[in-house]
């Protein structure tokens, strides 16, 4: 049981646990909390494999642009725990259920695959070494191989940009 | 680490994903459970493109492979970034209209 055990235990406690609150809190103002943290849980994950262009690029994107943009609608449309809608309590049960079975089907295909696949037996992840994951390695494939994409990526962008603009204007 | 303990993680968090989009009604939070699914896949694409890496790592210490994983998250964070912008817009304007965020408000698109 060395540091990146712990560290992998610790990180997977706090992104569950995390999780969980987000969908059990009552006020959506608590619940995008929540939600910074399991990104910054999933950005811990990240260091923990080496992805260290991924982690920041998770930080900055996620729990600095999209979830402020998250915060400001809740609170431009003022919702707290008193507006929040309420669900049947058979309809919250049937999801869970629908949401449990899955876990269990899918649980029980990899608990299969684990002994007897030769794509999962004995593979393990490099924790904390290999280059991949660095900004010079990740930018020189990106502009090579991935560079057309990169470019549609840009007009999606400009797309959404426009798009959400068209949206939210007043008629 | 082996890797089915990242399947495992990302497939617990993905289901926690599921069930909030299934039982809250506040269309944020859906949209939050949305992100949350998002992130699973994210996680498992990174942890796989180490598991790849760790293949060859061993014989060659400066080989890319499964470099495209890495790739695969940016673009994937890209659109889930362009997807947040128009889906907050909707979020928005269904609020001007209805003076709620509840989605069972959204069954008037039936007629």
């Amino acid at each position: 049981m060395n540091l990146v055990h712990i560290l992998f235990w610790f990180l997977s406690a706090l992104t569950l646990f995390s999780a969980l609150m987000v969908i059990l809190s009552k006020n959506p103002v608590h619940s995008v909390l929540w939600l910074i943290l399991v990104f910054f849980a999933i950005s811990g994950h990240y260091v923990l494999l080496n992805a260290q262009f991924l982690a920041i690029v998770n930080l900055i994107v996620y729990a600095g642009a999209i979830m402020v943009l998250f915060l400001f609608v809740i609170m431009l449309l003022n919702l707290n725990k008193e507006t929040e809608p309420k669900k049947n309590v058979w309809m919250k049960l049937a999801g869970t259920i629908a949401g449990g079975c899955f876990l269990i089907s899918v649980t029980n295909v990899i608990y299969n695959a684990q002994t007897s696949s030769a794509e999962l037996v004995n593979k393990t992840t490099l924790m904390g070494k290999g280059s991949i994951g660095l900004i010079e390695n990740l930018g020189k494939t990106l502009f090579t191989d991935y560079v057309i994409p990169f470019e549609i990526s840009s007009v999606l962008f400009l797309s959404a940009m426009v798009g959400a603009v068209i949206i939210g204007k007043k008629k | 680490m082996p890797i089915q303990y990242y399947i495992y993680l990302a497939l617990a968090l993905f289901c926690i994903g599921i069930v909030g989009v299934l039982t809250r009604r506040n269309a944020i939070i859906v949209f939050m459970c949305i992100e949350l699914m998002l992130n699973a896949v994210n996680l498992l694409l990174v942890a796989f493109s180490q598991m790849h890496q760790n293949a060859v790592y061993a014989t060659n210490k400066v080989t890319s492979a499964g470099i495209e994983g890495q790739l695969f998250v940016f673009f994937i964070m890209v659109v889930a970034a362009a997807e947040v912008s128009v889906g907050l817009a909707i979020i928005v304007m269904l609020y001007r209209n209805t003076r709620s965020v509840d989605i069972n408000f959204l069954n008037r698109l039936k007629n």
